[in-house]
């Protein structure tokens, strides 16, 4: 199968046909959720290390897969993510100091605003792939004209989750877009153990639909497969998988460590391949970067990361009794008892 | 005698048990070479091979599933969840499956495997990573669950576990995995899956506790020694349960407090106290009484310590029974 890609990792563009129609703004706006995207998975890196987060999954060298994907959705589309996926959220308008908050154990990051169409991330891996499919098939049996798009990795596509939620969308189908981030690995596991098949992408065919392979080191890649897909969805065209062919630079997460399984040349290499490099060197290429114009992103980047570590920090406490919230619509006479006692 | 902790004696059992019963192997995902997110199976890929210590694909369904087929087809599978949250779906199996093909069988084949799960909260983990789900799995004929709740029990019993001819559910304490360090013998022994270990002995009431709770048990008692004489007992295995020990001390004492991390409603706890009321009735001096997790699902890292019972709820449990 091949990959679809337009700018190779020196950022020459390799293939003008198809190259996505966006304008020099558009092009610019993704290279600046890519950089606060970036800046936040440090600070969040740097706030676990001082145990204000639990353990955090950081997205470095996927930010393209992530927020080239992303930026194709329109506002009334559905997103359903795993546990890595923080710059989705970042593009999709979350609130970022409530990402610090429910990766710090606070239940109160998972509630998503009024004008947001996603479920909370998932942790259980490839769980939300049906949810997806489910969801999508609401809005087709509504006659909604929003698509929905679910992110998950290479290993998700082992569980049974996976292929249920792609048969069903191939039956009935549903205008659901499945965006699968191969990075090549799940915690310790390559992801030739995860499969015998070449490429994720072919598995789609055994469920009666197209699947594209992606450099998703590419933003201009990732966000052209993407909004394709999207489009043929909305139409009634039907679902699509997209594997997006990446690599996650971190550990798996702060309580993992690269170094007792992968190869540090690996590593490297995938560093050369750094995608927001990328989008930076063809910007300028195009006139698009200078030094004054990256303080100035830098800065407002810094500025917003701040502001959200701020806001995060300075929230009112989490009291003790709201762990009895929401479980029913109306808590039985049991649960309100339990919460009497507690108190 | 060396001291070690949880990890270094599961880990160190499952070694000696490969080592003398070839058709013990080890699956799960990164139980090989990054020897489990726990670190419980670090260094078995190096001794053992790739063969015998197996990286899974990212599939708890199919890990539970082959491993019956693996079972019944002459090996000895140790299979390894990463976290209690994602055995749930692995129930389906376990019920419908691994737990009944003897019955199924008519005696011919069974299931001799051991299903190792980091098991209970307290670490500040992330959502779906605290689960306590003991009764999910001693609800289920046809199966053994144990719960070590240290070092020393851990290695007579994960033996037990392998050497069994059925299936068997190893809950591991994962709050205490690194917490408790004993002196643990290094030769082989084994603790029967059939006993409760009476671990202070007391005759003015019964404390009642299994896996990560008896540590709590222990430290919240100790603060009432002097002025009540406590019997603890320490489950070790759920299922099948030991009723005599039980029963035999609540005859004694006539009081009983029944500690558990899950939640309230159907926990194990509500069989201990129907199997003592059934056996001990007119030894019974006040009402047994549960101290448990709320029934509300397990709450995320900020709020989990107000969750799980401690000292101060135990105490507070204990005073109400012994002033009924
Ligand atoms: C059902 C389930 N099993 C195991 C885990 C533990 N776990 C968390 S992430 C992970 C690897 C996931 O790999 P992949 O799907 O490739 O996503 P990535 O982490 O690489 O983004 C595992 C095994 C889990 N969260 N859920
Ligand atoms: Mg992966």
């Amino acid at each position: 199968m091949e990959m679809i890609q337009f700018l190779d990792p020196e950022s020459k563009v390799v293939n003008f046909e198809g190259f996505p129609k966006l304008s020099d703004g558009e092009v610019k706006k993704i290279y600046e959720l890519m950089v606060i995207s970036r800046m936040f998975d440090d600070i969040a890196l740097k706030l676990q290390r001082e145990g204000r987060l639990l353990t955090y999954a950081s997205f470095l060298g996927q930010e393209a897969s992530q927020i080239g994907s992303a930026f194709a959705l329109e506002k009334e589309d559905w997103f359903l993510t795993s546990y890595r996926d923080h710059a989705v959220w970042i593009t999709r308008g979350f609130p970022l100091h409530m990402l610090y908050q429910y990766w710090a154990g606070d239940e109160r990051g998972m509630k998503i605003p009024d004008n947001i169409n996603a479920l909370p991330a998932t942790i259980p891996v490839g769980t939300q792939i049906p949810h997806a499919v489910g969801v999508a098939w609401a809005n087709k049996l509504q006659g909604k004209k929003s698509v929905a798009v679910v992110y998950f990795g290479d290993g998700a596509t082992s569980k049974g989750d996976f292929h249920e939620g792609m048969n069903f969308a191939g039956v009935f189908q549903v205008p659901c877009v499945f965006l699968c981030q191969n990075n090549q690995w799940a915690i310790s596991v390559p992801v030739e153990r995860q499969t015998a098949s070449e490429t994720l992408a072919q598995k789609a065919a055994a469920y009666g639909f197209e699947g594209v392979l992606v450099d998703g080191n590419d933003v201009f890649a990732v966000y052209k497969a993407t909004k394709d897909a999207i489009d043929k969805a909305r139409a009634g065209k039907g679902p699509t998988f997209i594997e997006c062919y990446t690599y996650r630079l971190e550990s798996h997460t702060t309580a993992d460590d690269w170094k007792r399984y992968r190869d540090v040349k690996e590593v490297e290499e995938w560093k050369k391949r750094d995608p927001v490099e990328r989008l930076k060197k063809y910007m300028r290429k195009k006139g698009l970067w200078d030094e004054k114009y990256e303080e100035k992103i830098l800065n407002d980047a810094k500025l917003k990361v701040r502001e959200a570590t701020q806001k995060f920090e300075s929230v009112e406490p989490l009291k003790p009794k709201d762990m009895f919230k929401y479980v029913y619509e109306t808590a039985p006479e049991q649960i309100q008892e339990q919460m009497k006692d507690f108190e | 005698m060396a001291k070690i902790n949880l990890i270094q004696s599961i880990n160190s059992t499952l070694r000696q048990e490969m080592e003398k019963d070839k058709r013990v192997i080890l699956l799960g995902e990164d139980v090989g070479r990054n020897g489990g997110v726990f670190r419980v199976t670090e260094g078995l890929w190096q001794k053992f091979g790739d063969e015998r210590v197996i990286d899974t694909p990212l599939a708890e369904v199919g890990i539970i599933s082959v491993s019956l087929g693996l079972a019944v087809a002459g090996m000895k599978p140790v299979p390894e969840v990463q976290f209690d949250g994602f055995s749930i779906p692995m129930i389906d199996q376990i019920y419908n499956h691994v737990s009944r093909i003897r019955k199924r069988s008519q005696g011919k084949y069974s299931a001799p495997l051991v299903l190792r799960v980091p098991h209970g909260g307290g670490i500040r983990a992330y959502e779906h990573h605290s689960e306590s789900l003991e009764t999910f799995f001693s609800h289920i004929p046809g199966l053994k669950v144990v719960t070590p709740s240290g070092p020393y029990n851990a290695k007579g019993l994960l033996a037990s576990s392998i050497q069994d001819p059925g299936p068997v559910i190893f809950l591991e304490p994962k709050r205490v995995y690194r917490a408790i360090r004993e002196e643990v013998p290094e030769k082989e022994y084994t603790i029967p899956l059939n006993k409760a270990e009476v671990v202070q002995g007391g005759s003015d009431i019964t404390v009642i506790a299994w896996g990560a709770m008896q540590k709590v048990v222990r430290e919240a008692v100790s603060e009432l020694s002097s002025k009540y004489s406590i019997e603890i007992i320490d489950l070790l295995t759920l299922s099948p349960l030991d009723k005599k020990t039980i029963i035999n001390s609540v005859k004694k004492t006539g009081r009983c407090v029944v500690v558990q991390e899950a939640p309230r409603k159907c926990g194990y706890g509500a069989e201990l106290a129907a199997t003592i009321q059934e056996g001990a009735f007119l030894n019974l001096e006040a009402p047994i009484a549960r101290v448990a997790g709320f029934d509300i699902p397990m709450p995320l890292a900020k709020l989990e310590n107000y969750y799980i019972p401690d000292a101060a709820r135990i105490n507070k449990e204990i005073e109400k029974v012994m002033s009924f």
